[in-house]
């Protein structure tokens, strides 16, 4: 039991960055390119947290505290997450709300740390994060309620466990539109393309990348670090929901899980490399016609 | 089989959503050819052995002629012919118009059972469908500026009428059918020389300037 | 002493606490401290009394005869009643310590003495409404307070807009209170006593319009949309004390009004619980889009009321469904989130209006845009400010996530309700909470972004100095509040439930499962902020022993000299979510584009506009006066006209009563 918690969180810890890594690689060789070995965010890491930390004179603890709480809300979120249908660590119902106010507790301390320094891009990144992000959260509100239903079960153990198969029996297409609703926003929320472009450099363009421009060190690395655990949070949900294939044993379902992990990976990659960045103003219709599908899909499970 | 059936129609919802938020006039002629594509699946697959085998196939098939082959192949090559723009140009903009056709999705799907309805629900998502077929039909004619996206919504509102019909196929002689899909036809001829008309009229197809034509 | 006569004497001592101002007018200081002093010691006195309630003590009443029909002192303390005293007793007490160096009654020309004695008959008025077990002199404690609540918000008397706003206010209390008169009348008279007691258990059929009466005359008071028009201009013009006090606790007397009221009848219809549903459902989404737009502090803070206010109507709305289904979930889950969300409110809100009244105490301004960088010169106030911040917008572990969640819960466990339930569609209430909470909290990334961080946009920000302690001292108590709610939530639960089942009217042990589900869950909410603390312990540590390579200057992108002035405004931050609200903002856009090759000036300003208030009421009260005036002038001076007035209305209300009565 205790082996298979610390595997768990073991998990949660150490894989995130490698799924990244896989997106960066499948963006490469779709482009034609070697592209970063698999394992260039550890590196990364690595040399970023043994580097020293350059502050502006117009910070205060607040930009110090962003990645750090930005950092533990985002972790913290994960120990509600059940991996490979077992249950998570921390499960009770209602666990779903605080899970995605969790992820918004990281998002306020990323942005006001952005505020913090004065620069007008950074101000320009956090205002279209958290404006995006007030589209995106009643999205994923709607699809945990759909999940929710589906499952009659009040917690993301439940919604994401054993009730889940028989779910996609009786409401297959409920399920299949907050599938895709809950892609879109695991897209939005990561700041993947199309919503926004991690490997740009054009500030003007940027939403995630811009508010974090003046980290650097450990600092950076958290927020990286970070980055790639809350893509990971938003890959076990998606392949949870579609490809809950029934591997018997928890070692076995535990492999299985990280193979779909990759896949979600490789799809995100293929979105990436397949997709030109939408225009600002047309990322607010996509976050909010996944609301209207998801909103479908619970009008579909009530009647 | 009934499985499919429910994924066709909300495939059909889904389109009409999509519809809603698209920008492109090149997608939003496809969604349309797609979504009579589906129709006359709808009407094969609703065929069960009590119905009129024979009826049921020539309306599938007079249907996925009309409308999913030979509209949306007048439509582009209207649009080829007068270099219209491809965007949709809305006069309510693309978040609300998704907005109002979610809130048509959720008040047909959630209320439509207590319509009166003259025979007996052939399934359980039609007539919601129908319904918000029509409904989106309508936002689509009274929200877009051009009358390329405007015929497209008077497509959709037929679409959506003729989700209908499948309710009634057992009472409808086919002739009348046919007649419907011709009539559709028909419009959307002379739709296309209005258009062609405005357009050289006005070096546009902007129907608002149409509104200059006082005496 | 009875908790009931406890709560008496508190009562009493807060009503009276300003008269010390009065008495000591030779020397204000020491009347204002006297005054503070009694407002302690009255807040002291109603926990006391509260307390045995809520820990399970038995309801306490107290009645006292005036030989006057129907009228009576009568009190009655219920756990609902010790929910909202709590509140309504330690907020004015609170702001009254903060008062003393906000608005020191010594310094000449603030009339602080008479705003002391008001200040307290307030809060003294506000308790007397929450206990009081009589309707007429629930009536007569609703009318102080609004008049209380008049004089304070004039308490800057030469302000236009503190005048304007005062006049306002007055209008819709009394077309609220006249609502109140009709209904208390209506169900006085067909009860025969206009005792509370005698009241339980009247029908609901039939009875649509005295819940018409009672959303109206408690709406207004609460400020649920569309009845919201008065309240941004009172409370940002009122005094900051004053404004968290209005703002915190007395829109709550509406609150508790809409609930004391449906708590009378005996198995209200769905509908009325929709209605609630639908209209906090606005009041939420729209009071935050509003706030988004505001460049005024204060009047941010004001429309966030309208949200919390919202989010409460929403959680009792939850409650009144769950009762017309005989649902224990959704009652307890409804009603522990609205009350809890009360008191909670009570306290964030009070935070960040005192929060409020420090940066304009140090700065002079309350335009968002010509603050900024108060971090440095202000560290208390902003972390205090900051604690605030992230309750409101619900994040945990604060206690706005508490209540919010709590009804987030209600409405989602009305998922195991069956298909072709409509009812089912409740839980569209969760995803509604989800958007107005993340539009919160960009909202106040917005305040605290431009007010505390960055750099000084203007030079009054650059001069700006810490509050002192005795402003300092009434925030950090309420932000400890706000902590240690959000930390042990469960402990709250058992006095939810009691309070929940006397409102609806079933046994505790009915309520138990639901109760025993919210211990739970709330006693996991604990943990995980446990763990969150662990996590953040470890990130630190992590972070801690590598040293700094010294300080720079913010990275501009290219830009070799950004000047604050470049630094992103608070409109321009708010200005994806404005534009996508401008259905509902309906902003004032003056545009002076930069024209030709060499522009001259080009200007371009936006300034939301109170719908309901500018486009709506004020010109239809204009027209109405303008046609009234009319008639006026015709007959003015003119006897036989203005006889002639009184016999054409004389016969019209004949020919009424013969025809049609």
């Amino acid at each position: 039991m205790i082996l298979r918690a610390i595997f768990q969180i073991g998990i949660l810890l150490v894989l995130p960055p490698l799924l990244l890594g896989v997106v960066n690689r499948v963006k490469s060789v779709a482009a034609g390119r070697t592209g970063p070995p698999l394992l260039q965010l550890y590196s990364d890491l690595w040399k970023l947290i043994r580097k020293d930390v350059v502050y502006s004179r117009t910070t205060t603890w607040v930009f110090r505290a962003g990645p750090l709480v930005g950092l533990a809300a985002v972790a913290t979120a994960g120990t509600m997450l059940p991996v490979a249908g077992q249950p998570a660590l921390l499960a009770f119902p209602g666990d779903f709300v605080l899970f995605a106010y969790l992820l918004a507790l990281a998002r306020f301390a990323t942005a006001l740390a952005a505020l913090d320094t004065g620069s007008s891009f950074e101000g320009m990144g956090a205002a279209r994060e958290v404006s995006f992000a007030s589209m995106a959260e009643p999205a994923l509100f709607l699809v945990l309620v759909v999940m929710a239903r589906a499952t009659a079960s009040l917690s993301l153990s439940g919604m994401l466990g054993p009730a889940l198969a028989p779910a996609w029996k009786a409401a297959a297409p409920a399920l299949l539109l907050s599938a895709i609703a809950l892609f879109v926003v695991a897209l939005a929320e990561n700041s993947r393309i199309p919503v926004d472009d991690p490997n740009t450099h054009l500030e003007l363009t940027m939403i995630h990348e811009v508010m974090v421009l003046d980290h650097s060190g450990p600092e950076l690395a958290f927020i990286l670090y970070g980055a790639a655990i809350k893509l990971f949070l938003f890959g076990a949900l998606f392949v949870r929901l579609v490809a809950d294939v029934g591997v018997a044993g928890f070692w076995a379902a535990e492999v299985a899980f990280v193979v779909e992990l990759v896949g979600f990976a490789i799809l995100v990659g293929l979105v990436e490399s397949g997709m030109a960045r939408l225009r600002l103003t047309r990322v607010p219709q996509m976050l909010v016609g996944a609301s209207v599908l998801s909103v479908f899909a619970l009008v579909l499970l009530l009647r | 089989m009934g499985s499919w059936t429910d994924i066709a129609f909300i495939l059909v919802v889904v389109l009409d959503l999509f519809l809603l938020a698209s920008s492109r006039l090149g997608a939003a002629i496809r969604a349309v050819a797609l979504q009579g594509a589906l129709l006359s699946l709808l009407a094969v697959l609703l065929t069960s052995s009590g119905h009129d085998v024979g009826h049921m196939l020539v309306v599938a098939g007079g249907a996925f002629l009309i409308k999913a082959l030979l509209i949306p192949w007048l439509m582009f090559r209207a649009i080829r012919e007068m270099a219209i723009r491809r965007e949709m140009e809305p006069l309510v903009g693309y978040v609300p118009s998704i907005l109002l056709g979610g809130l048509g999705v959720v008040l047909s799907f959630a209320f439509s059972r207590g319509l009166p309805l003259p025979t007996r629900e052939m399934h359980p998502f039609l007539v919601p469908t129908a319904l918000a077929t029509v409904w989106t039909g309508l936002l689509l004619v009274v929200s877009r500026r051009k009358a390329v996206t405007q015929v497209l919504g008077f497509l959709v509102l037929e679409n959506g009428v003729f989700v209908f019909g499948l309710l009634l196929t057992d009472f409808m002689p086919v002739m009348v059918e046919a007649g419907v899909l011709l009539d559709l036809l028909a419009a959307v001829f002379v739709m296309g020389i209005v258009m062609f008309q405005i357009n050289r009229e006005f070096a546009s197809l902007d129907t608002d300037a149409l509104s200059s034509l006082r005496d | 002493m009875s908790p009931a006569g406890l709560a008496l004497a508190a009562t009493v001592l807060a009503s009276a606490s300003g008269l010390g101002g009065l008495a000591l007018h030779r020397r204000p200081a020491l009347g204002q401290r006297v005054s503070a002093a009694l407002l302690v010691g009255g807040a002291l006195l109603g926990i006391a009394a509260a307390l045995p309630v809520l820990l399970g003590g038995p309801t306490s009443l107290l009645r006292i005869d005036w030989g006057q029909p129907h009228a009576a002192l009568a009190l009655r303390l219920d756990p609902l009643a010790a929910f909202f005293l709590v509140p309504v007793l330690s907020v004015p007490a609170l702001g009254a310590l903060y008062g003393l160096a906000y608005w020191p009654q010594a310094e000449p020309g603030r009339r602080g003495a008479r705003l002391q004695a008001w200040y307290g008959v307030l809060a003294g008025s506000m308790a007397a409404v929450v206990l009081a077990d009589n309707a007429l002199l629930f009536l007569f404690a609703w009318e102080v307070m609004a008049l209380g609540g008049f004089f304070l918000v004039r308490s800057d008397a030469d302000r236009k807009d503190a005048q304007k706003a005062s006049w306002i206010y007055l209008a819709a209390a009394h077309v609220g209170s006249f609502a109140l008169f009709a209904l208390f009348a209506a169900v006085g008279g067909a009860r025969g006593s206009f005792d509370f007691a005698a009241w339980a258990a009247l029908p609901a059929t039939g009875a649509g319009w005295l819940a018409v009466l009672a959303l109206v005359g408690f709406g207004i008071k609460a400020g649920i949309v569309p009845l919201h028009f008065w309240l941004p201009g009172a409370h940002a013009a009122a005094p900051s004390h004053v404004s968290a006090v209005m703002s915190g606790v007395l829109l709550k007397t509406g609150v508790y009004g809409l609930l004391r009221t449906a708590g009378f009848f005996e198995a209200p219809p769905a509908a009325w619980g929709g209605l609630l549903l639908v209209l906090g459902g606005a009041s939420g989404v729209l009071g935050v889009a509003l706030a988004l737009a505001q460049h005024d502090l204060k009047r941010l803070l004001a429309y966030h009321s309208v949200e919390n206010i919202g989010i409460i109507t929403m959680g009792v709305g939850l409650a009144m469904v769950g009762r017309s289904l005989g649902d224990p979930e959704l009652v307890l889950l409804g009603f522990g989130g609205g009350v809890l969300h009360v008191v909670n409110h009570a306290l964030f809100k009070s935070l960040l209006f005192l929060g409020a009244g420090s940066v304009q105490h140090a700065t002079g301004t309350r335009d968002l845009e010509r603050l900024g960088g108060l971090a440095r010169a202000m560290p208390w106030t902003a972390g205090l400010f900051l604690v605030g911040a992230a309750a409101i917008s619900g994040l945990p572990p604060l206690n706005g996530f508490v209540s919010e969640w709590l009804v987030a819960l209600g409405a989602v466990s009305a998922l195991d309700l069956p298909a072709f339930d409509r009812a089912a569609f409740v839980v569209l209430v969760a995803p509604t909470l989800a958007l107005v909470g993340a539009l919160a909290a960009a909202c106040f990334v917005k305040v605290q972004g431009t007010v505390f961080l960055g750099n000084p946009r203007t030079d009054d920000a650059a001069r700006a100095h810490e509050s002192p302690r005795a402003m300092l001292v009434p925030m950090a108590v309420l932000a400890a509040a706000c902590v240690s709610i959000g930390l042990l939530p469960s402990l709250l639960v058992p006095a939810l439930s009691r309070a929940a089942a006397a409102w609806a009217g079933v046994p505790v042990e009915r309520l138990a499962p639901a109760a025993g589900l919210a211990a739970g869950s709330a006693g996991m909410v604990s943990v995980v902020a446990s763990v969150l603390a662990g996590a953040l312990l470890l990130a630190w540590l992590a972070r801690r022993r590598l040293g700094s390579a010294g300080a720079s200057t913010t990275w501009g992108c290219g830009y070799a000299y950004p000047t604050p002035r470049m630094a992103y405004t608070g409109s321009s931050f708010a200005q994806i979510l404005n534009h996508g609200f401008r259905w509902a903002l309906l902003p004032r856009v003056r545009l002076a584009p930069p024209r030709g090759i060499f522009p001259t000036g080009a200007r371009f300003s936006t300034e939301p506009r109170e719908a309901v208030l500018d486009l709506a009421l004020v010109p239809a009260v204009r027209d109405y006066v303008q046609a009234t005036s009319r008639i006026r002038r015709l007959v003015a001076g003119r006897l036989h006209l203005q006889a002639l007035l009184v016999l054409a209305t004389l016969v019209a209300m004949l020919a009424w009563r013969l025809l049609w009565w």
